[in-house]
């Protein structure tokens, strides 16, 4: 389950930005994950709140937004959105397909007090 | 519902960017009847933008970085444990041995039985353990070119933890990910672990020489791994019989080019 580091890079990201933003607390936590990125966001979920135990992070809030996975057919010359790598573009049904968007993890914001 | 202030829009929709010192209600599912409670703790906000995997790739910069200087090619082989890639790395090194420069990092959970394998065969080794962890990161791999020359126009290989899932969002640093399936698994792996066989750009089928005897598919599993990347090379081996091996040391012959001509 590579979430838990995962997770633990997220943990690492918000101790760095409390030494320079000098907060002691995190409220929320909002991460941007895309449909086509590499984790299950329930399983991050979980993972996060075990690695922030006892850092500026315990008990936050964590939301996780979805970016769809966009990407380019080269069957059809259009983008188009699908859900996970070995779906079929939706209008052509070629497989020949290129990532545009959508496979980011992001901590967007976090709100501290 | 906006989950940032607990305003009605989404949250895509409005910029995030004032600070929350407004009085605005929150959605909580309590009402502010009673003498003692307190409102939901506010805060500022701070948009950071970071990707998650940053402190990852960094590293894995720095181990491309020294690769590129060496002009040595670095192959991430990965799979689901007992796909043969221990034996597959033998043999090839067996091959090869004497004509190039050749190293090697085990990524294991636990023990040093693959290390002492590789270096039964005279190359070098460095196993790293992962304990709990199920996949090998740029930073391990940082560590293990401490103890592990790297030779000029060498090889070095990385024998991934075995497993299908994790390692596929790690990039290590390597020039390609190699994903072995032996062809004692379903051809429907490649639909069923999409990811490493989108990461993969080459994907070796692996114990051809037991193929008589199962009813797996061939051209089934190559359209499958050519359905999540239409892009992959595929090369069919037996490391145990020897068949099929030519292709794979002319494929690394051709990266190790590549390599060459890039460095």
């Amino acid at each position: 389950m590579h979430e838990m580091s995962l997770a633990g890079g997220v943990a690492r990201i918000i101790e760095e930005q409390a030494t320079t933003h000098g907060f002691s607390k995190v409220l929320t936590v909002r991460l941007e994950i895309g449909q086509l990125a590499h984790v299950d966001a329930d399983a991050l979920s979980f993972c996060f709140s075990a690695v922030v135990k006892n850092t500026v992070a315990e008990g936050a809030k964590l939301v996780i937004e979805r970016a769809q996975g966009l990407v380019w057919c080269f069957g059809c010359a259009t983008q188009v959105a699908i859900k996970a790598w070995g779906d079929a573009c939706p209008s052509c049904g070629s497989f020949d397909l290129k990532a545009a968007s959508g496979q980011d993890m992001r901590i967007l914001d976090l709100e501290v007090a | 519902m906006c989950t940032v202030c607990g305003c009605g829009a989404s949250a895509s929709d409005h910029d995030h960017g004032h600070h929350h010192d407004h009085d605005h209600d929150h959605d909580h599912d309590h009402g502010h009847g009673h003498g003692h409670h307190h409102a939901p703790e506010q805060g500022r906000l701070l948009r950071i933008e970071m990707d998650i995997l940053a402190e990852n790739n960094r590293w894995a910069e720095m181990n491309r970085k020294s690769f590129r200087e060496h002009q040595a090619l670095a192959l991430n082989l990965v799979s689901s444990p007992g796909s043969g890639k221990t034996t597959l790395l033998v043999k090839t090194i067996m091959m090869l041995k004497g004509k190039m420069g050749l190293a090697v990092i085990e990524g294991d959970q636990q023990t040093a039985l693959d290390a002492e394998r590789i270096e039964a065969t005279g190359i070098p080794a460095h196993q790293v353990n992962t304990g709990k962890g199920c996949h090998l990161d740029a930073h391990m791999v940082r560590h293990a070119l401490e103890t592990l020359p790297l030779e000029r126009n060498g090889v070095l290989f990385i024998e991934n933890v075995g497993n299908l899932v994790c390692p596929a969002g790690f990039d290590l640093g390597e020039a390609a990910k190699v994903a072995v399936l032996s062809v004692t698994e379903g051809e429907d792996k490649p639909l069923k672990y999409p990811d490493m066989f989108r990461a993969a750009s080459l994907m070796i089928l692996n114990k051809t020489d037991l193929l008589p005897h199962l009813d797996f598919n061939v051209g089934k599993c190559i359209d499958y791994a050519r359905r999540v990347h239409p892009g992959i090379g595929v090369i069919k081996l037996s490391a145990r019989s020897g068949e099929g091996m030519e292709d794979w040391l002319a494929w690394i012959e051709a990266q190790r080019a590549m390599q060459r001509v890039a460095g």
